[in-house]
């Protein structure tokens, strides 16, 4: 079988002369899939990827440059889409936009597709400014940027109030043997401008999915960003999401991460607080079984005094799933009076269930206020036996104990719809009828 | 109603309970006393079927059926209500939800349908009053950062929503100052009808002014060693529980 890397790199050459050699971008793909010929995949040698191995996911012959574009409908897509609530929607296809499936504007602001901005002359400014500035150079993103050419393209500029949340989904059908996707995304909300994010990755298939997705976020001055990742996929898909967020001063972003499907997940949220009084909350729940893996690997740089960050992450493991915890939190000696606190907290339900938490604050100022915390337990065998009593059967039992666990990250969430949306798939993952919203 | 024969219980290799009698008639208050360690609570436990006990001999017969295979849910369903000692704190899920939950569940069970959300609420509000419970009570998470008298009240608010043929209250007493007392035993003596029964253990007699027992039992190592009236309790109060060790020990 051909190696996956060989592949990638030989498909590099038909994939540049489908687009524009002469733009910008051409130089930086062409600098990145050097960088990816040089690094390649990560392996469990890497510190951070010690407890993810992509050995399986890459022993796989994918469709890394995917022709077809099969017709959706909205009735396919539907139950992915949060539809009762009115939102602007960027919807791809086996990496192809799908405008009849999606509500896109140019009126006041730019929601619409990264290929149009890489060649439109309008956009070379923001391009040149923006694009490919704060993803690291690492070998996962390099591949992705080398083949960069699709994905949401978000400008918001100053003093924007974006009414609707924004759905970016990108699906795959997967009619070919197994596919491989690198989905880019670049969100730039300049000052005073506030947006809301929905984003998920779906396939519609049986077929073996590799997603391996890089988004760049600029957070301007004042501007007020809330985003949400909702990986539900099927069990044949994996996903990489690489997401880098550069915030400037008085910015608040806040991300949840809500992981419940997928074979493979590894999440690389890299954070960097570039001035002074900056917010960032980043949350999310785990809820896995089977041979499940998911991997948060975070990390929060506070460069600046005056700045808070707020991480809290909750994890439920159930049969041979496997869970990481790798969140890294840096406090630089500039980085005085700022407040840093994490906490992760872990259920295993099976004895065959693992999670390797890692959390770590660095400190390297005198005058801040940290702390950090992380437990790993089993259920609590007296507040089931509380529960019983009163007639609740030991499944529901559970149910409500774990969605009592992870509630507290429900709490921050936003958008109704979504907290909703999050309680079915959460009842549904247990196995219980039970409405939790009340 | 219920009927314990000869129940011996044991926790891991520890034996608790060796040899209680007991029966309980439908329409009685029974209060059981004893010192620290006699197994009050373990019997309560027992008797709402937590798992860490283990049965080693004797039977406990609910309405005639033998109830000792049936788990803590389905010995709530046939209507046996323990008010916890120490309620447990439960995070994130709001006693409405938990009670609802408990209720349907019940119902379920039972081969009855969900009870209407008008009908439910109507009796939480019923019972709020009842128990003197603010009704912003209903939305907060189950016994998180209660108060001792808060926990308590809220085990009787439970009782109240679920209607029990059997209540056995868990030291519901200790704890407890004396308004929060004669709230929770106005809210018991309410509750307490013709068809159902209620258990008390207690260490003090001070709630049986209040709730008064047709029997009181003593409980000393695992054993019921003296029943009476009323003033049985009266007079433990006065002497202690040494008189009685002596009485054995004769």
């Amino acid at each position: 079988m051909i190696d996956l890397k060989e592949k990638l790199l030989s498909s590099f050459i038909a994939f540049e002369n489908q687009t524009n050699i002469d733009s910008y971008v051409h130089d930086i793909r062409s600098e990145a899939i050097k960088q990816f010929e040089s690094i390649g995949f990560p392996n469990k040698k890497l510190e951070n990827w010690k407890y993810t191995s992509l050995k399986n996911l890459l022993n796989t012959d994918y469709s890394v440059l995917p022709e077809i574009n099969n017709v959706l409908e909205f009735k396919n897509i539907k139950k992915y889409l949060i539809d009762d609530i009115d939102s602007y929607k960027i919807i791809f296809v086996d990496g192809k936009y799908c405008s009849h499936l999606s509500e896109t504007t140019h009126e006041g602001m730019d929601i619409c597709i990264l290929s149009a901005a890489l060649t439109q002359s309008k956009y070379e400014l923001i391009i040149e400014n923006y694009f490919n500035k704060i993803a690291l150079k690492d070998g996962i993103t390099s591949l992705n940027t080398a083949f960069s050419n699709e994905g949401a393209f978000i400008h918001i500029p100053k003093n924007k109030f974006v009414e609707k949340p924004i759905q970016i989904i990108h699906f795959s059908t997967g009619n070919e043997a197994s596919l491989m996707f690198q989905p880019r995304n670049m969100i730039v909300v300049d000052e005073n401008s506030q947006v809301q994010i929905i984003e998920r990755h779906q396939s519609l298939s049986e077929n073996k999915v590799f997603t391996n997705s890089v988004t760049e976020i600029y957070a301007d001055k004042k501007s007020i960003i809330d985003y949400y990742k909702i990986q539900n996929d099927n069990l044949q898909a994996s996903l990489i999401d690489n997401t880098y967020i550069n915030q400037q001063r008085n910015s608040t972003f806040s991300m949840h991460t809500f992981s419940f499907g997928n074979e493979l997940v590894r999440n690389n949220l890299n954070i960097s607080q570039n001035n002074e009084f900056i917010e960032t909350t980043i949350k999310g729940v785990t809820i896995i079984g089977n041979k499940q893996h998911v991997d948060h690997n975070t990390l929060i740089q506070q460069n600046k005094p005056n700045c808070n960050s707020h991480q809290d992450y909750k994890g439920i493991y159930d049969n041979k799933s496997t869970g990481v915890f790798n969140g890294k939190i840096i406090v630089n000696k500039q980085a005085q009076k700022t407040n840093a606190f994490q906490s992760n907290n872990n259920v295993l339900l099976s004895d065959k269930a693992t999670i390797n938490a890692k959390p770590q604050l660095e400190i390297y100022a005198d005058d801040v206020k940290c702390s950090h915390g992380c437990t790993v337990g089993q259920l609590d065998k007296n507040a089931l036996f509380y529960l019983k009593s009163r007639g609740i059967p030991e499944k529901e039992a559970t149910a409500l104990l774990m969605y009592g666990f992870a509630n507290n990250i429900l709490k921050s969430v936003k958008i109704p719809e979504i907290k909703t949306r999050i309680n079915h798939i959460i009842a549904n993952k247990l196995g219980v009828k039970i409405g939790f919203n009340l | 109603m219920l009927k314990i024969n000869n129940l011996h219980a044991q926790i891991e290799d520890k034996k608790i309970l060796n040899g209680i009698n007991l029966n309980i008639k439908a329409g009685e208050i029974h209060a059981i006393m004893g010192p620290n360690g006699s197994g009050k609570s373990t019997l309560a436990s027992v008797i709402a079927g937590k798992e860490d006990y283990e049965i080693t001999k004797g039977e406990m017969l609910f309405n005639d059926n033998s109830i000792d295979e049936l788990s803590a849910e389905e010995r709530a369903h046939k209507g046996i209500f323990m008010s916890f000692q120490y309620p447990i704190e439960i995070p994130g899920v709001t006693i409405t939800n938990f009670i609802k939950t408990a209720i349907n569940e019940t119902r379920k069970a039972r081969g009855e349908k969900d009870m209407p959300a008008s009908q439910m609420l109507k009796l939480l509000r019923e019972k709020c009053s009842m128990l003197g419970i603010d009704r912003k009570f209903l939305s907060r998470s189950i016994n998180d950062g209660f108060s001792g008298g808060e926990k308590k009240r809220n085990e009787i608010f439970q009782m109240a929503m679920l209607e029990p043929t059997l209540a056995i209250l868990d030291e519901t007493d200790s704890g407890l100052d004396i308004d929060a007392l004669k709230i929770v035993a106005s809210g018991v003596n309410k509750l307490k009808k013709k068809d159902n029964a209620v258990v008390i253990i207690t260490h003090y007699q001070r709630l049986l002014d209040y709730i008064i027992p047709d029997y009181v039992h003593v409980l000393f190592d695992g054993k019921i060693v003296k029943s009476g009236k009323k003033d049985l309790a009266v007079e433990l109060e006065k002497k202690g529980y040494d008189w009685i060790k002596e009485e054995i020990n004769n």
